[in-house]
C-alpha cells in the first residue's frame, strides 16, 4: 500500500485558520502513507500536475486530497489519477474546508479535526477498490412536464434539435399562466397573440406528441432510460370526433362550475372548453357539477352533439411512454384568499386577485374585456391595487418575493385607464421590483402617462361600507393612514409552489425547498439542473419568474437535455450496490427498503433465491447496505468494511 | 431632528436596550406601514407608530420616550396581529412607557394621572373603587368637570358603589408594590 | 354530559362594579347550562391597562397572584368574562411559563408562588368551545324577534392569535354562532375587532368619541339595531359613552347595547331585571318588548320544511 496524501492550502481558505504544514506531518506517520506534501491550490494545473508526477515518482497506488467538498472538485480529481494511470476510485477526499476550516476561527481546533479528517481517508482509501463503469444505451426521446410557456419552448427546442419529445399537461388546453393573460409587460403585447403560433407549432410539430388533460403517474428508471406512466384521464368525450363546436357548452345546463381557465372569476358549464384559442380545442366535463354525473338525469350534451362525441362511460387511461430525459415545467400556483383574513378572506366579490383581473380584462374573458365589478355588473370608478398580498410575509410562510407582481400591477394600472379613461387607480406598494429591460421605465409610464397613483405603504384592512371596499393603507413617505373607498381591489397575491408540486416531486426523485419550489443544482452556476441525473428544470417551478426568464430557462432546459443526449452511450456510476450471492440468504430486506425499486429477487443455478442489483437503477444511497442483516449486499466504494475502518480510525486516539 | 449621524447617536444602543427589555428585535422591521395602516389611534399620534419603530431604529432615544404618540396607544394588537415580520409591536410599545415613565418623560400627564390613580385604588384596596379613582383623578388632573354629564346617569341606574371592598389580602397586594419598588431602585 | 362542569371563575374590578349586568347575565345563563362557577376566594384586581402600561414585572405579579389562587383551589382553567383580565393573566402566565428568569423574579414579589399550571379562557370561549352549539341551543324558550344583531367582539378577545388561541383574530364568529343558536337575527359586521377607545374613557375621552362613533356606524350600516358585546369597557364606551359622542360630534345614535350573555339570558327566559338589561343607559325596551315564547309548532313546521328541499 502506498498511499499519497496532498494537503491544501486553498490560499487562505484553509491555511488561515489550519496549520496545514502540521497536518502534513501527522499524515506522514500513519502506517501505508509513502507520501504527504501540503501545496497552494491543489485543484490549480500546476496543483494537479504536482499529484500527476507523485504518483509516477513515488509509485503511489492510492490518492488522498484533503481540500474543499468533494461536491467542488472530486470529478476534476479523478480524472487527474486516472490520467495517472490509477483507476479514478483508489481516489479519496477529505473535506477539511466546508466541514472544518470554515466553521471556527480556532486554529488548534480545526488542526486537530483536520488531522483527524485526514486519518479516516486514509483509512478508506486503504479498502478502496477499483472500481470500473459500464456503458449503456440512451433512448433519445425526451418527455416535457407542463405545457406552460417555459415548458413549450423547452419542447420545441429539444424537436427542433432532432429529438422526439412527449409533452404532458394537466389542463385540458397547452397555454399555461400566460394563455390567461390580457397583455404582457413592457411592451403590451396581447399575450395570446404571441403565444398563439407557439401553441399551434407544438401540437403540428412532426416530432411532438401532447398529451393533453393527463398526469405524470409514474416514473421509473434511470438518466438515459425512464418508462414514465402517463394517466391521461377521462374527458367523457372523444377528442377524436369533437370539433370543439361548442354546441353541448352552450346547451348544458349545469351552470355552476368552477372555471379553472378564468381562476374562479364567473362559473362555467359542466361541459367546457376552456378559452376560444384553446389547444387541442376540445370539451370535457367535470363530472362532479355535471347532473348527468351526479343524478343520473340529463344527457343533453349527448344529445346536441353533432358528432356523437360524448361518452359517459370512459375510463382513465394509462399510457407508458419511453424517454431518456425529463423536463420538469410545471409552473406555479397562486395564494389563495383565504389565508388573507384582513382582506376579506375571499368572502369580498369585489376583492379579486390579480389573475382574476387579468381574465376581466380578456377580450375573451367572461365579461368580453368589460372591467365591471363582480357583484353588481357596474364599471369601478376607483380601482385599488395592493402589492404584495401574501408576499414578503414571514407570518403566513411566504418569506419570499414572488417577482413579477409590481410589473403586472403596473401594467393593470395603464390597461384599467385605457379601458376606464374615467378611472383612478391606487397602487399601495412597499418597493417597486422592476429590474429588467424597460421595466423601471414601464413603471413609471403608469404614474406619469396613465396617472396611476402610487402610495408606499401596507394595506392593513378591507372591509366593505355600503357599495364600496373600504381600503385601510398607510403612506409611510408622509407617515399617515391612507383611506380608500373602492370600487375594486386587486390583490397581487403570492406566487406559490403549483399544487401537487410535492407529489410530482416525490415520483421524479427531486428536491423542493420549503417554498415548495423545484431545487436547481447550483443556484448560481446550474440553474436548470437538478441533482437527480436526467431530471431537468424549466420556468417558475423552480421558483416565480416571468415570461422572458421562463423562456430561456426552457431553452437551457432543452440545451442540456440535446447535451445528455448527444452521445449514444452514457457512462454508469460503479459506486452502487453489490450482492455477494454466498453470503446472501435471501430475505429481500434489502429489495423492501431500497427507494429506487433497484432490486430484483433472482434464482441462481442451484436454486438458491438471492437478491440482485439492477446496476442501472441504483443510485447508490447505501440503504440496502444499511438493511441487510449479514452484510451481503454492500455499497461499493462505501462498503461496511470501509466505513468502519474510518470510524476505528477516528476513535483511535 | 437635525440631521442623523449614527456615530453619533449611537442607534444599535438605544435599539439594544428596546430589544433586551422587550424580547423583541425592532431590526426585522422592514418599514411596510402595516402597523400604521391598521392603527386606530394613528390620528391622535404626532408619531405614527411605524416612524416609531423606524426612530428606534436609528437610536432617536428622546423623541421616542418624550414622545405623544406611546402614551395615545392603547394596546389593542391590531399592529402585533398583522405585522409580516412577527414583531410584538404593541409589545414594544408597552416596553417604551416603562422606559418613558422610569426616566419621568412621559408626555400624557392625563393618562398618566388616569394610571396612576387606577394603580393607587388598586394598591390600598386589593380591587379598584371607581368612583375613588375619579374622584382621584379629576383633582390631580385639574379636570374637576370630567365625565360630570355620566354622573346623573350612572347614579339614576345605580351602577355606582359608594364604598370600596377591601379584600383581606390586601396587604399582600400593597406588598407586591413595595417587593417591585424595591426591585427596580 | 357525565356532570356538571365547574370552573374558577374571575370576575374582575369591572363586573364587581359598573359591569355588574354582565357578571350577573354570565352567572345566570352558566346556571342554565349546567356550569359551575366558583370565585378564587379574595381575588384582587389584574392591574388591567394601567399596569401593563408601567411595568412587565409589576403586571404579572399582579395577575400572577390570582392565578396562584386558583391552583390553590385545585383548579387549571380560569374563566373571566372580562377581555382585559383575560389578557393579563394569559400574558403573565406565558411570560412566567416561558422565561425561568422572569417566574422566579415575579414570584419573588409575591407571597404565594404561581407554578404556571393554570389556563385562562373567556366566558365566550368556554360557552363555544366547552358547552357547545347544541347544548347553548337547548335551554332557549324566548324568541327574540325584535333584534338584529351586530357582533362585537372588541380589539384583544382574539388578539393577538398566538395568545389569545380563540377564533379567528380577523372575523370571529364564536359570538356570531352563539346568538344564531338562540335564536338571534345577526348581520355581517365589518367592525367586529376594531377598537372602541379602550381605558381612554377618562382621561382622553375624544379619542373615545371618534373610536366609538365608527363602531356606531358602522353597526348601522350593517343594517343593526342594536350591538352584542364581550367586554365591560366595550360596553362602557358604546353605551353609557354614547351620549357623550353624539354631543360630541353631533350624531344621533340611539343604539342599545347589550352583553352577549344578557341576549342569551333574555332567550332562556329570565327578566330584563335579572340580566341588568334595565341597567343599560341607552334604553332596549323597544327592541325586547316584542319577545314571546318559541313557537314550538312552527319551530317544527321548519324544520320539516328542511327536509323535503
Amino acid at each position: 500500500m502506498r498511499v499519497g496524501v496532498f494537503i491544501c492550502h486553498c490560499g487562505n481558505n484553509i491555511a488561515g485558520t489550519v496549520d496545514v504544514a502540521r497536518v502534513a506531518e501527522e499524515t506522514r506517520k500513519l502506517p501505508g502513507v509513502v507520501y504527504a506534501t501540503d501545496y497552494m491550490y491543489t485543484c490549480s494545473e500546476p496543483g494537479q500536475a504536482e499529484i500527476t508526477q507523485a504518483i509516477k515518482r513515488e509509485g503511489l497506488n492510492r490518492v488522498v486530497v484533503a481540500a474543499c467538498s468533494p461536491r467542488m472538485h472530486e470529478v476534476t480529481f479523478r480524472r487527474t489519477v486516472e490520467k495517472a494511470g490509477l483507476n479514478r476510485y483508489l481516489f479519496e477526499m477529505a473535506n477539511i474546508r466546508e466541514h472544518c476550516s470554515w466553521i471556527g476561527e480556532d486554529k488548534e481546533a480545526n488542526t486537530r479535526k483536520a488531522i483527524e479528517a485526514v486519518r479516516m481517508a486514509v483509512a478508506k482509501a486503504m479498502r478502496d477498490r477499483p472500481l470500473y463503469s459500464s456503458s449503456f444505451a440512451v433512448n433519445k426521446r425526451v418527455l416535457v412536464i407542463g405545457a406552460g410557456v417555459a415548458g413549450m419552448q423547452a419542447a420545441l427546442d429539444c424537436a427542433e434539435g432532432g429529438l422526439e419529445t412527449v409533452v404532458v399537461e394537466k389542463s385540458p388546453s397547452v397555454g399555461g399562466m400566460m394563455a390567461r393573460l390580457d397583455k404582457t409587460f413592457p411592451t403590451i403585447d396581447c399575450s395570446i397573440c404571441i403565444l398563439g403560433p407557439k401553441m399551434v407549432d407544438l401540437v403540428q410539430h412532426e416530432r411532438i406528441r401532447l398529451h393533453a388533460y393527463a398526469e405524470v403517474e409514474e416514473v421509473k428508471g434511470y438518466v438515459g432510460n425512464y418508462q414514465v406512466k402517463i394517466r391521461k384521464k377521462a374527458t367523457y368525450v372523444d377528442w377524436t370526433k369533437c370539433t370543439g363546436c361548442g354546441e353541448c357548452m352552450e346547451k348544458c345546463p349545469g351552470k355552476n362550475a368552477y372555471d379553472h381557465f378564468n381562476c374562479g372569476v364567473s362559473p362555467t358549464k359542466a361541459i367546457n372548453i376552456p378559452f376560444p384559442q384553446a389547444i387541442p380545442k376540445k370539451a370535457k366535463i367535470d363530472p362532479q357539477f355535471c347532473r348527468q354525473f351526479t343524478k343520473g338525469k340529463c344527457g343533453v350534451c349527448a344529445k346536441v352533439c353533432p358528432t356523437k362525441a360524448i361518452d359517459y362511460e370512459m375510463k382513465d387511461e394509462i399510457v407508458t411512454e419511453e424517454v431518456g430525459a425529463i423536463v420538469v415545467a410545471t409552473g406555479y400556483g397562486l395564494l389563495d384568499q383565504e389565508r388573507l383574513p384582513e382582506y376579506g378572506a375571499g368572502r369580498y366579490p369585489d376583492v379579486i386577485t390579480g389573475i382574476q383581473y387579468e381574465r376581466l380584462l380578456n377580450a375573451s374573458g367572461p365579461t368580453a374585456g368589460h372591467i365591471v365589478r363582480p357583484s353588481d355588473g357596474i364599471e369601478p370608478k376607483t380601482v385599488v391595487f395592493v402589492s404584495c398580498a401574501g408576499s414578503r410575509d414571514k407570518s403566513i410562510g411566504v418569506p419570499y418575493c414572488s417577482n413579477f407582481c409590481c410589473m403586472y400591477i403596473a401594467k393593470q394600472a395603464i390597461l384599467t385607464k385605457d379601458h376606464l379613461p374615467d378611472s383612478q387607480s391606487y397602487v399601495f406598494y412597499m418597493d417597486v421590483r422592476a429590474t429588467g429591460k424597460g421595466y423601471d421605465e414601464f413603471t413609471r409610464r403608469a404614474q406619469e402617462e396613465y396617472g396611476a397613483r402610487y402610495i408606499r405603504g401596507r394595506v392593513s384592512r378591507i372591509y366593505p361600507k355600503g357599495k364600496k371596499m373600504v381600503v385601510r393603507g398607510a403612506d409611510t413617505l408622509l407617515g399617515t393612514q391612507v383611506e380608500i373607498e373602492a370600487d375594486l381591489v386587486v390583490l397581487a397575491t403570492a406566487a406559490t409552489a403549483a399544487p401537487g408540486a410535492s407529489m410530482l416531486a416525490e415520483k421524479l426523485h427531486i428536491s423542493y425547498d420549503t417554498n415548495g419550489f423545484y431545487v436547481e443544482s447550483h443556484p448560481k452556476l446550474r440553474p436548470v439542473e437538478t441533482n437527480t441525473a436526467g431530471v431537468y428544470l424549466a420556468g417558475a417551478a423552480q421558483g416565480p419568474k416571468d415570461i422572458p426568464a421562463s423562456v430561456g430557462q426552457g431553452s437551457a432546459a432543452a440545451a442540456k437535455v440535446l447535451s445528455l443526449l448527444s452521445k449514444d452511450m452514457l457512462e454508469s456510476d460503479p459506486a452502487i450496490a453489490n450482492v455477494n450471492t454466498a453470503a446472501c440468504v435471501g430475505c429481500l430486506k434489502c429489495l423492501k427498503t431500497c427507494p429506487f425499486q433497484a432490486i430484483k429477487e433472482e434464482t441462481l443455478r442451484s436454486g438458491k433465491k438471492v437478491a440482485s442489483v439492477i446496476e442501472t437503477v441504483c443510485a447508490g444511497c447505501g440503504v440496502c447496505t444499511a438493511t441487510c442483516p449479514c452484510g451481503a449486499i454492500q455499497l461499493q466504494h462505501f462498503t461496511d468494511n470501509q466505513i468502519l475502518a474510518e470510524v476505528n480510525a477516528l476513535c483511535r486516539m | 431632528m437635525g440631521a442623523i449621524n449614527p456615530a453619533v447617536n449611537r442607534e444599535g444602543d438605544f435599539m439594544a436596550e428596546v430589544g433586551k427589555e422587550s424580547g423583541e428585535n425592532p431590526l426585522l422591521c422592514y418599514q411596510c406601514g402595516n402597523c400604521t395602516a391598521g392603527c386606530p389611534y394613528t390620528e391622535f399620534f404626532d408619531y405614527p407608530v411605524h416612524r416609531i419603530m423606524r426612530l428606534i431604529q436609528v437610536g432617536q432615544r428622546e423623541t421616542v420616550l418624550t414622545s405623544k404618540a406611546i402614551w395615545l396607544c392603547a394596546s389593542c394588537e391590531t399592529c402585533t396581529t398583522r405585522c409580516p415580520c412577527e414583531i410584538d409591536v404593541a409589545h414594544i410599545m408597552d416596553t417604551l412607557r416603562a422606559m418613558s415613565l422610569r426616566e419621568g418623560k412621559c408626555a400624557e400627564k392625563d393618562v398618566r394621572t388616569f394610571y396612576d390613580a387606577f394603580l393607587a385604588s388598586l394598591q390600598r384596596h386589593g380591587r379598584i373603587y371607581e368612583l375613588g379613582i375619579l374622584m382621584r383623578y379629576n383633582l390631580l388632573s385639574r379636570h374637576v368637570f370630567a365625565d360630570a354629564d355620566l354622573g346623573p346617569k350612572v347614579m339614576a341606574k345605580g351602577l355606582i358603589r359608594f364604598l370600596p371592598t377591601n379584600i383581606k389580602g390586601r396587604d399582600e397586594v400593597a406588598g407586591i408594590f413595595r417587593k417591585y419598588a424595591e426591585k427596580r431602585k | 354530559m357525565t356532570g356538571k362542569r365547574s370552573y374558577a371563575y374571575y370576575e374582575g374590578c369591572s363586573l364587581e362594579g359598573t359591569a355588574a349586568a354582565y357578571d350577573a347575565s354570565v352567572r345566570l345563563v352558566m346556571e342554565s347550562l349546567g356550569v359551575g362557577l366558583e370565585e378564587p376566594p379574595d381575588w384582587s384586581c389584574c392591574g388591567s391597562t394601567p399596569a401593563h402600561a408601567t411595568d412587565h414585572l409589576l403586571a404579572a405579579a399582579l395577575a400572577a397572584r390570582n392565578l396562584a389562587i386558583v391552583e390553590g383551589m385545585g383548579s387549571n382553567t380560569l374563566v373571566t368574562p372580562c377581555p382585559s383580565c383575560l389578557s393579563a393573566l394569559k400574558k403573565a402566565h406565558g411570560r412566567m411559563a416561558k422565561n425561568r428568569v422572569f417566574k422566579e423574579e415575579v414570584n419573588g414579589l409575591l407571597d404565594t408562588p404561581y407554578q404556571c399550571t393554570v389556563a385562562a379562557k373567556s366566558a365566550l370561549q368556554v360557552i363555544y368551545e366547552d358547552i357547545g352549539l347544541e347544548e347553548v341551543a337547548r335551554p332557549v324558550t324566548t324568541a327574540l324577534a325584535g333584534l338584529r344583531v351586530a357582533p362585537y367582539y372588541g380589539c384583544i378577545l382574539n388578539r393577538p392569535p398566538a395568545l389569545a388561541c380563540f377564533d379567528d383574530p380577523e372575523n370571529p364568529v364564536s359570538m356570531d354562532l352563539i346568538l344564531k343558536a338562540v335564536g338571534v337575527d345577526v348581520v355581517d359586521f365589518a367592525f367586529k375587532v376594531e377598537c372602541c377607545g379602550a381605558a381612554f374613557g377618562v382621561p382622553k375621552a375624544e379619542m373615545v368619541h371618534r373610536l366609538t362613533a365608527k363602531v356606531l356606524d358602522m353597526a348601522l350600516d350593517a343594517g343593526a339595531n342594536c350591538i352584542a358585546v364581550a367586554c365591560p369597557l366595550c360596553q362602557q364606551n358604546l353605551d353609557l359613552r354614547q351620549g357623550q359622542v353624539n354631543a360630541a360630534l353631533g350624531t344621533s345614535y340611539h343604539i342599545p347595547v347589550f352583553y352577549f350573555s344578557q341576549i342569551m339570558g333574555l332567550a332562556y327566559g329570565y327578566s330584563p331585571g335579572q340580566l341588568g338589561i334595565d341597567k343599560l343607559i341607552v334604553s332596549a325596551d323597544a327592541l325586547i318588548g316584542t319577545r314571546g315564547p318559541v313557537e314550538k309548532s312552527s319551530a317544527a313546521a321548519e324544520a320539516g320544511k328542511k327536509e323535503a328541499v
